[in-house]
């Protein structure tokens, strides 16, 4: 044991030794990707995204405010093991902020970024009521999160029923994880108040067999079937409701399940699926022009470079733009280009994301204008409705952005973050 | 009929599909415990890797693009060529064949006579290389694989049984598909084993490696043999459940499903597989759909173990396996 | 060249039946220990305690209490990552209904409750062996996960049904929750694993170990000899549930700080301790330590090395990291097919008589 242990050992001190060496002065984001495993369909669009947009920025503009931003990707295969190993890895060359994309890798890390004090950034996934920045002051979830989407799906489809729910029956398909279980609360509540009656169907990762659930949905004839899964679950879902005949119109995914990996699979028969939005997509933006003669024609492009434009592609890359502007602001705040994590933590704490900003990243009318604060880390969480055309193959926004209803959600984040200051002794700040 | 009923056979119908579709699997790991006493860990990863590369194949991607691409520093991706359906699938068995004896020259031929643990611990060396290669060679994204098989509703069952009962049952195109081609894959093992001079060594082998050896029959090559054709069963195992739900990572994971299967029909049997693989699929839905609504659903996975374990208890050595005598 | 001696002149049983019954052996065991009890604690950082040391203590503890099972017992399991999430689920509701216990206390209790539930699904065992036994383990498996993914009681009722760990101490020093100095973890687990390893050996070699190991040569053998099969097949579940509950506890509470039941404890896990048994070597305890090790710290090891040292882009180095696990598993097999622990005692005999083999 012993030798093996010190060969081992010598030679990881060495690799080791070797790995902890970025130019020292640089911006460090990690970039806690997953191309492998079982939702790598997902992770890998999420992070060639991510990471075109910080070498655009440093090819076009040497970085942020003169400081370059180094990248360094680790493979967490949507592991949570993995992920502390990437966290702990990652985390002494300076890290500045963290993005997992992944639920359960963010509840693990809440408790470890508080005690080293580096902020953590989930736009649209992972803990919910860390949207209460009272409680928790180094996590920050806007432009909007699970029960934002939960609401403003709702809302669109009473706007669809003239203002009323009353008698409509709706199915929730979810993941049978934390993940998947975000929203359920949510639409509980938003059952009693529109007085529609909801049903919820779990269905195991990876999701290959859903033919109960479908069976089910066919006999009990839900007029909308609301939807949370990710990776393979996603095509099979959508596969399964055009099998069954399920009015694609009537079938509304939250944003990790409306991407192009999830629709293709089922041709023509995914014709009308919905999703949610909280960005724009496509290749209609001008920073387009910029990705493409600096980053993708100069033959930086993350990946394999095929997957520019997608859906998860520009929410990596809008996750990247919310994040250099947040350092941006702390550069601003604190009067020095070499930000440390504390500072960047006011600079999200303090982000103002206006529609002039977006127009001169280039980005026009691609995400909703907010306003962080100390007590608001979960900005507006207005989203927008996209629809699949198949024949185009391309996804339509058909509505614009529906604001959800904060009278359901507010006392259910707090209720939520009260707990969590429980269990774990936070006294609330901003008072 | 009341409508309960009417839901429950449906369900069932559609349970005795799904188990086809665990049976595939299934029937990959029974051919190759039944001649070597290898529990075949890597099956699901075998599935997978002839998806990926009937995908690849089929698409005319090259293989390896991603790694000579990073080295060389080229833009390589695609060939430029598709192939018709049949001549991929023609292509990947000829791929599984070559990974069969590939497998026989560099694992197995060293570790004859060895104790089945040793061999299953073997098959999951062979489970993270080939998952390791399946991704370097055509990369990790999911895939589509269109090999023309029909999806969704069959349109004359569904029109007949309303006719009949009121209301239309759904059959998906694909599990009657499946079911013939589950059909017709196990008459040609039978006709084969039974019927054919390779197939006799085969059963020989199975009888007893040593008493096979003596009477000159290959090990070498029934073991090729046998790999071959559970890579080929695993091909088709792949198609169908690829057309399903994409090509990907997870289709590995399929393996899964089968375990239940196998441990019900007993590892040693080919019509235990099919019949397991129908227990358990019918048992598993019909139990979601009356129970899942009071205890919460999600129950399929656990429940079909649960089934399996009450049938072992009963008869320990599966439905059609071999009895087992023990002798002190 | 490492081993000086000349010829075996035990005189005592003592002396016989010791644990490492070669003194360069003894002394290298005790100097190990002086290591990680004396040295590590003290150079240890954040990222050589979450990554390497701590995870690698954790699974040695599973392995050692699957090893009891499979490997000592003959009872094939696949339950071992259910029977974790019972251990990691006993100690958060220890832990958050009962917040003045400490947490040595805790961890113990969750490992007792385990034990109370390994021999529940222990029982099937009397009647279903081999392959088969595995079907009622995996029962186990998936039906302990989907429980603590429904019922909302052991979850204490938050929002997506994940635990947190809240801080708890052992004489004043956070031994769980993020603010626990990289030592503390490190000094709990070890502290742990040397007692449970302890106790595993002494009670395999006594006379519990030899009825399970007569239990696994030949059941009906043992039986006519007079060995009971349920008491000891059950007190192999007993003790193997133990150590995996304990293991799944320090898991949870001290490794992860935050875990969701499916991810952290589905099937996966319990194919990859058992992997670390086959591969370390059934029925040996070192065989538990260098499988656990193997599959531990390879891929760390490899993921540094392609990634940190070569500079491969990481979906890459993922894949081939796959590739080389998988390649050496295959050829330490047709090297040695008994496991890494055979590889080592073949090794060390040679080692003895080198360099005059005759």
């Amino acid at each position: 044991m012993k030798k093996t242990f010190t060969l081992l050992a010598a030679a990881a001190i060495a690799a080791s030794a070797g790995f902890a060496t970025p130019a020292a002065a640089d911006l460090v984001v990690p970039n806690l990707s997953y191309r492998t495993g079982p939702f790598a369909a997902g992770g890998i669009p999420y992070a060639d995204g991510f990471m075109d947009y910080f070498t655009l920025l440093n090819e076009r503009d040497g970085g942020i405010g003169g400081e370059k931003v180094s990248v360094p990707e680790c493979e967490t295969a949507y592991n949570t093991e993995k992920g502390v190993e990437c966290y702990e890895a990652t985390k002494g060359q300076g890290a500045l902020v963290y993005n997992p994309l992944s639920t359960g890798i963010t509840y693990q890390l809440i408790p470890k970024v508080a005690a080293d004090g580096i902020p953590l950034y989930t736009p649209g996934y992972g803990r919910t009521s860390a949207a209460n920045g009272k409680v928790f002051e180094w996590v920050f979830n806007y432009p909007a999160n699970y029960w934002d989407g939960a609401s403003v799906a709702v809302k669109h489809l009473l706007e669809q029923n003239g203002g009323s729910l009353e008698g409509k029956k709706i199915a929730l398909l979810y993941h049978n994880s934390a993940y998947g279980k975000e929203p359920s609360r949510t639409l509980q509540e938003l059952s009693k108040k529109h007085g529609f009656t909801l049903s919820e169907l779990p269905i195991d990762s990876p999701g290959q067999e859903q033919k109960s659930q479908w069976l089910q949905v066919r006999r009990d004839k839900p007029d909308y079937v609301l939807f949370w899964g990710w990776g393979v679950m996603n095509s099979v879902a959508i596969q399964e409701a055009a099998n069954i005949r399920f009015p694609m119109e009537n079938f509304i995914g939250i944003w990790w399940s409306g991407s192009e990996n999830d629709v293709t699979p089922a041709g023509d028969g995914a014709n009308g699926y919905k999703s949610l939005a909280m960005h724009g997509t496509g290749m209609d933006y001008p920073v387009y022009a910029d990705l493409k003669k600096y980053v993708i024609d100069a033959g930086k492009a993350a990946g394999a470079g095929d997957q520019v434009g997608t859906v998860l592609y520009s929410r990596g890359m809008y996750a990247a733009m919310v994040i250099a502007e947040a350092i941006r602001k702390a550069q601003e705040i604190h009067g020095t280009a070499a930000v440390n994590a504390k500072q960047v933590r006011d600079g999200f704490e303090q982000l103002e994301i206006t529609e002039a900003r977006m127009v001169e990243l280039g980005l026009p009318n691609f995400g909703q204008p907010f306003a962080a604060s100390c007590a608001d880390h979960g900005g507006p969480g207005a989203a927008m409705i996209q629809q699949w055309d198949a024949t185009a193959k391309k996804w339509n926004l058909i509505t614009g952005f529906i604001a959800p209803d904060d009278e359901v959600l507010n006392p259910l984040v707090a209720e939520d973050s009260a707990a969590y200051a429980k269990e774990n002794n936070i006294t609330e700040r901003c008072n | 009929m009341p409508d309960t009923l009417l839901y429950a056979i449906e369900v069932s119908l559609n349970g005795l599909m799904a188990g086809i579709m665990y049976a595939l699997v299934a029937l990959g790991f029974v051919l190759i415990f039944k001649a070597s006493g290898i529990f075949n860990y890597a099956q699901g990863v075998l599935a997978l890797f002839a998806a990926l590369t009937l995908v690849g194949l089929q698409k005319g991607q090259i293989p390896f693009a991603h790694i000579i691409n990073a080295t060389l520093g080229t833009d390589l991706h695609y060939f430029g060529w598709t192939l018709p359906a049949l001549v991929a699938i023609a292509l990947t068995a000829l791929v599984m064949v070559g990974l069969a004896w590939a497998i026989e020259r560099i694992v197995l031929q060293h570790l004859v006579n060895q104790a089945p643990i040793i061999l299953f611990m073997a098959t999951i060396g062979l489970a993270y290389f080939l998952e390791g290669l399946g991704d370097v060679m055509w990369g990790a994204d999911i895939k589509k694989l269109d090999v023309g098989l029909p999806q969704g509703i069959n349109e004359t069952i569904d029109e007949l049984t309303f006719n009949a009962f009121g209301y239309g049952f759904f059959i998906d195109n694909l599990d009657i598909i499946a079911a013939f081609v589950a059909g017709a894959l196990v008459l040609t093992l039978t006709l084969f084993s039974q019927y054919t001079k390779y197939g006799r060594a085969l059963r020989a082998v199975a009888d007893d490696h040593q008493a096979a050896l003596s009477v000159g029959i290959s090990l070498r090559f029934i073991w090729v043999l046998v790999w071959s054709i559970a890579g080929f069963v695993a091909l088709v195992a792949g198609i169908m459940w690829g057309s399903k739900s994409g090509v990907q990572f997870s289709l590995s994971l399929i393996a899964l499903k089968a375990l239940p299967v196998l441990m019900l029909g007993g590892f040693t049997s080919i019509p235990g597989a099919i019949v397991g693989g129908l227990i358990i699929g019918m048992g598993e839905k019909l139990f979601e759909f009356f129970a899942g609504p009071l205890i919460g659903g999600a129950t399929e996975n656990w429940f079909a173990y649960v089934l399996a374990l009450i049938f072992l208890v009963f008869r320990p050595q599966g439905l059609f396996g071999e009895k087992i005598i023990e002798r002190v | 060249m490492l081993y000086r001696e000349a010829g075996d002149f035990k005189t005592s049983y003592v002396k016989d039946s010791q644990t490492f019954p070669i003194k360069a052996d003894r002394m290298a065991y005790f100097a190990l220990l002086a290591v990680a009890f004396g040295v590590v604690p003290f150079f240890i950082n954040d990222y050589w305690a979450n990554a390497v040391f701590v995870p690698f203590l954790i699974y040695a503890i599973a392995a050692i209490g699957l090893n009891i099972l499979t490997g000592y017992c003959g009872q094939v399991s696949l339950g071992t990552g259910g029977f974790m999430a019972v251990g990691a689920y006993a100690c958060y509701k220890l832990m958050t209904g009962f917040p003045d216990l400490p947490m040595l206390l805790n961890v113990l209790l969750a490992g007792g409750i385990t034990a109370g539930v390994g021999v529940l699904f222990g029982l099937p065992s009397l009647r279903i062996k081999g392959f088969y036994l595995a079907v009622a383990t995996l029962a186990a498996q998936f039906f302990l996960v989907w429980l603590f993914n429904k019922v909302p009681w052991f979850y204490n009722y938050s929002a997506s049904g994940q635990i947190t760990a809240p801080e708890r101490t052992m004489f004043g020093i956070a031994v769980t929750g993020a603010n626990t100095p990289a030592w503390a973890k490190y000094l709990f687990c070890l502290v742990i694993l040397v007692a449970l390893a302890w106790l595993a050996r002494n009670l395999t070699r006594g006379m519990v170990g030899r009825k399970w190991m007569a239990i696994r040569d030949m059941d009906i053998a043992a039986e006519i000899i007079g060995v009971n099969p349920l008491t000891t097949k059950l007190s192999a579940f007993a003790i193997s549930s133990f150590f995996i509950g304990v293991s799944g506890a320090l898991f949870f509470s001290v490794y992860l700080g935050a875990a969701e039941v499916g991810e952290a404890f589905g099937i996966q896990k319990s194919f990859l301790i058992l992997f670390m048994i086959i591969i370390g070597g059934l029925g040996s305890m070192f065989g538990s330590f260098a499988g656990a090790a193997f599959l531990v710290l390879l891929p760390v090891f490899l993921k540094n090395v392609l990634v940190g040292g070569l500079g491969w882009p990481t979906d890459l180095a993922a894949h081939i990291e796959l590739m080389i696990v998988g390649g050496l598993i295959i050829t330490f097999l047709i090297l040695e097919p008994h496991g890494l622990a055979q590889l080592w005692r073949v090794a060390k005999e040679k080692l003895r008589l080198w360099p005059f083999p005759h």
